[in-house]
């Protein structure tokens, strides 16, 4: 199940252009605000006419401007979860639900039990949308466009607009489907944590233009992808839970490196996604001693990049995967960082933040 | 109701028959011409909306010559019809043909401020679910529109049941066919000793009115509670 997407489309201030292929998992389309990200959605959803382009889902031409193809949204079999959820008003959570899913054809049976059951929607299915919750909200949005028996899912920013709680509430459900469902996700976010957490591909966008696409630990690792330039970065490392130790804390391991974060919830030998903010990563030339920190990273300096601000974002390669880490520039002069140097980075154990552990991986 | 004179109580059930058709009949045109007003662009809507409410500005006496001209059995359209059986002129339909017009505007306005209030979010969201325009319209739009159709309504009703110019100019005043309650009032006051009849009338005609605002208000409330999602 692939979506290809090429696609030419004229806006007041710029121009979108760009092409992707997305595989199967979450295909993240991240970039800050006004890059194009939500229409693209459209344009796959079919709410969206670009002046040219084509788009492809597993063989099947949705749209082909050069031979005059544009099926219409309702054939295009794509279940779409929207920021503001997009509920209907005058339906009960159960009839919104059933929406979708009679016009695919398909009766309530097992399936709208299971989706109702993992989304938690049981004791909603009575109420309307105006006494839900904006979580809750969210979570009737995800059941409706599961049970429409779509062939792709579209998320435009579907956690955008909830705090931080809700947030943490929801994220899980999009891991379950990722790892259970098999229908593949275009999700759209600008928040790296987020991507850190769900993404399978990440395909970058800057003013309409691809910045780069790839696996989630390459392209998040690279600076030059990140919307809120060098305050957002951060790294995403895979790792496996090791033991949980007595003091509270739990030993991770990635690439061979020990790491230590405060007590996750995961079992020894799980594995999951670790982000490291950096901000929280201080790099030294030589092997540090004496010092607080637990979690100490040898590796190697692949790219030092510098902006107009008086920060510097360095890009290390390590056994446990890329790093960054943001440094002054002075700092990076001082230290003579430059591509091929060897340093050790030394993250804080407290700095990998509890709201960007991810969960488990499919695959480990 | 032994306090009606025949006559009286002739013109009421009249009116009442009247506007009850004028408002159905001119319902499905209304939704129609809110719809592509406010959805559609395309050329010639500003024609179109001026057309709808060419009826609100006008002198109804020129709006009923105007419908005597087209609709009467000299008329384009009315000679067209009368073959196929359809006669408005001096006829109770044509009655409530001139209603129809005159509270058109009104209706089309009621409709398509309830139309401009709905989300097209939600209409996207119907499409992506696989419903086609028709479906979208007919299970999202329609019941989200549903205030603004009854507000439409009772509305189009009132202003049907108060029509005078426009009436007696294209049906004339025909006790029995065309008298409604407006024109008989009118036709009361005319000869001597009339007056009780027309004040009969005329407190008929406020209770109606009233009651009309009442139930559109009772209704309105139901309705957008319901729609609200609450």
């Amino acid at each position: 199940m692939t979506l290809s997407v090429s696609l030419t489309h004229g806006f007041e201030g710029f121009d979108l252009d760009l092409a992707f292929e997305a595989p199967p998992g979450v295909t993240v389309l991240f970039g800050r605000s006004g890059s194009g990200k939500t229409s693209i959605v459209n344009a796959v959803a079919g709410l969206l006419r670009p002046r040219s382009g084509r788009i492809v889902l597993d063989g099947e031409v949705l749209l082909d401007t050069g031979s005059g193809i544009a099926l219409p949204p309702h054939r295009r079999r794509i279940g779409a979860i929207f920021q503001d959820g997009r509920l209907f008003p005058h339906l009960t959570v159960r009839q919104n639900l059933a929406y979708g899913r009679w016009f695919a054809g398909a009766g309530a049976g097992a399936e709208t039990d299971r989706v109702v059951e993992m989304l938690g929607l049981g004791p909603l299915l009575d109420r309307r949308p105006g006494r839900l919750s904006g979580g809750e909200k969210q979570r009737v949005a995800i059941g409706r466009a599961l049970l429409a028996a779509p062939r792709l899912l579209l998320a435009d920013e579907p956690l955008a607009a909830l705090d931080e709680a809700r947030k943490a509430e929801i994220l899980p459900y999009f891991e379950r489907l990722r790892d259970e469902a098999q229908v593949p996700i275009l999700y759209v976010s600008h928040a790296p944590a987020e991507v850190a957490r769900l993404a399978t591909t990440v395909v970058a966008l800057k003013d309409g233009r691809l910045l780069r696409q790839g696996p989630a630990a390459e392209v998040l690792a690279d600076p030059a992808v990140l919307p809120a330039g060098v305050r957002g970065a951060g790294a995403v490392l895979e790792a496996r839970v090791v033991a949980h130790h007595e003091d509270g804390l739990s030993e991770l391991e990635a690439g061979g490196v020990p790491l230590f974060l405060p007590r996750v919830g995961q079992a020894p030998g799980a594995g999951l996604r670790v982000r490291i903010a950096a901000q929280e990563v201080i790099l030294s030339r030589e092997v540090p001693r004496g010092l607080s920190a637990l979690n100490i990273l040898p590796g190697e300096v692949e790219a030092v990049t510098t902006g107009r601000g008086p920060g510097a974002l360095v890009s290390l390669k390590t056994p446990a995967g890329p790093i960054l880490a943001r440094v002054t520039r002075r700092s990076a002069q001082a230290l003579d960082l430059a591509p091929g140097v060897a340093v050790h980075a030394i993250v804080k154990s407290v700095a990998i933040a509890p709201e960007d552990v991810g969960g488990a991986l499919s695959g480990g | 109701m032994d306090w009606l004179g025949p006559e009286e109580w002739q013109a009421v059930a009249l009116s009442l028959k009247v506007s009850f058709w004028a408002t159905l009949a001119s319902l499905p045109f209304g939704i129609l011409a809110a719809y592509a007003l406010a959805r559609w662009r395309f050329p010639g809507r500003q024609l179109l909306n001026g057309l709808v409410h060419l009826p609100l500005v006008l002198p109804p006496v020129v709006t009923g010559y105007l419908l005597l001209l087209t609709f009467g059995t000299q008329g384009a359209i009315g000679r067209a019809l009368a073959e196929v059986g359809i006669v408005f002129a001096f006829r109770w339909t044509g009655a409530a043909l001139a209603a129809a017009v005159m509270a058109f505007p009104l209706m089309v306005r009621a409709i398509r401020l309830s139309l401009d209030a709905v989300d097209p979010g939600l209409e996207e969201a119907a499409a992506t679910l696989g419903a086609s325009r028709a479906w979208v319209f007919l299970t999202v739009t329609l019941p989200l529109i549903l205030p603004g159709i009854l507000a439409g309504s009772i509305l189009a009703f009132a202003k049907a049941m108060g029509e005078f110019g426009a009436t007696i100019t294209f049906v004339s005043n025909i006790p029995g066919e065309t008298q409604t309650l407006p024109t008989a009032v009118y036709a009361f006051l005319q000869v001597p000793g009339g007056e009780p009849a027309a004040l009969r009338l005329v407190i008929i005609a406020v209770a109606v009115a009233m009651g009309a605002l009442f139930l559109s208000e009772w209704v309105g409330r139901r309705v957008a509670r319901r729609v609200a999602g609450t």
